[in-house]
């Protein structure tokens, strides 16, 4: 399922809804996730999973083609983990 | 860095704020939009929101693990487990958003 898929059925079931309306909930919903993570938030969705934002810390690193070493900075990067309840619904409980 | 945890609740707001619909139909579409997602991944779709990232769903094959505080064996189940793939865009945002 994509984007427009997932819009297509939240438009099918609100007749009502304009059709450009009914992206731009979409749109804000992900676009709230994103901004919370870029501001170091967590986002819960209890029962879907959990958005968070993940220090790793500064390391040496290797270019692998040339082998040199590089120093990577510390960096924050998005994480995601599964609900209870989806990760339960996905091995059929 | 932040440190505030947003819920349901914020998400719908935002959706208030954006379209102007009820509070109440805000958290119902909302709630659809998980459940949609949630429906597919179940189905064992992929669920790819461009520029947000990939929900994929993996096949791990059976294998032995151990209690880590007793060390006995314990047989783990096959089981279907949910994986996330942030977009560069998003990863991009975090790290520019995080930066000390």
């Amino acid at each position: 399922m994509i984007r427009s898929e997932l819009i297509q059925k939240i438009a099918d079931e609100n007749p009502h809804l304009y059709q450009r309306d009914v992206e731009r909930i979409v749109n804000t919903i992900f676009e709230e996730i994103t901004n919370a993570m870029a501001r170091g938030d967590r986002v819960e969705l209890r029962g879907f999973g959990a958005f968070s934002v993940k220090k790793r810390d500064a390391r040496v690193g290797r270019n692998p083609r040339t082998g040199d070493s590089v120093e990577v900075e510390e960096k924050h990067v998005p994480f995601f983990k599964t609900g209870k309840l989806l990760r339960d619904r996905l091995n059929g409980k | 860095m932040g440190d505030k945890t947003l819920t349901r609740m914020d998400l719908s707001e935002a959706v208030f704020r954006e379209v102007g619909l009820s509070r109440n139909e805000s958290a119902e579409l909302v709630e659809a939009v998980l459940q949609h997602m949630s429906d597919a991944l179940v189905e064992g779709e992929q669920v790819k929101i461009s520029s947000f990232g990939t929900f994929s769903v993996r096949e791990k094959a059976a294998r032995v693990g151990r209690n880590p505080k007793t060390g006995e064996e314990v047989p783990i189940q096959p089981r279907r487990v949910l994986t996330f793939r942030p977009s560069h865009l998003m990863k991009d945002r975090v790290a520019a958003g995080n930066k000390s």
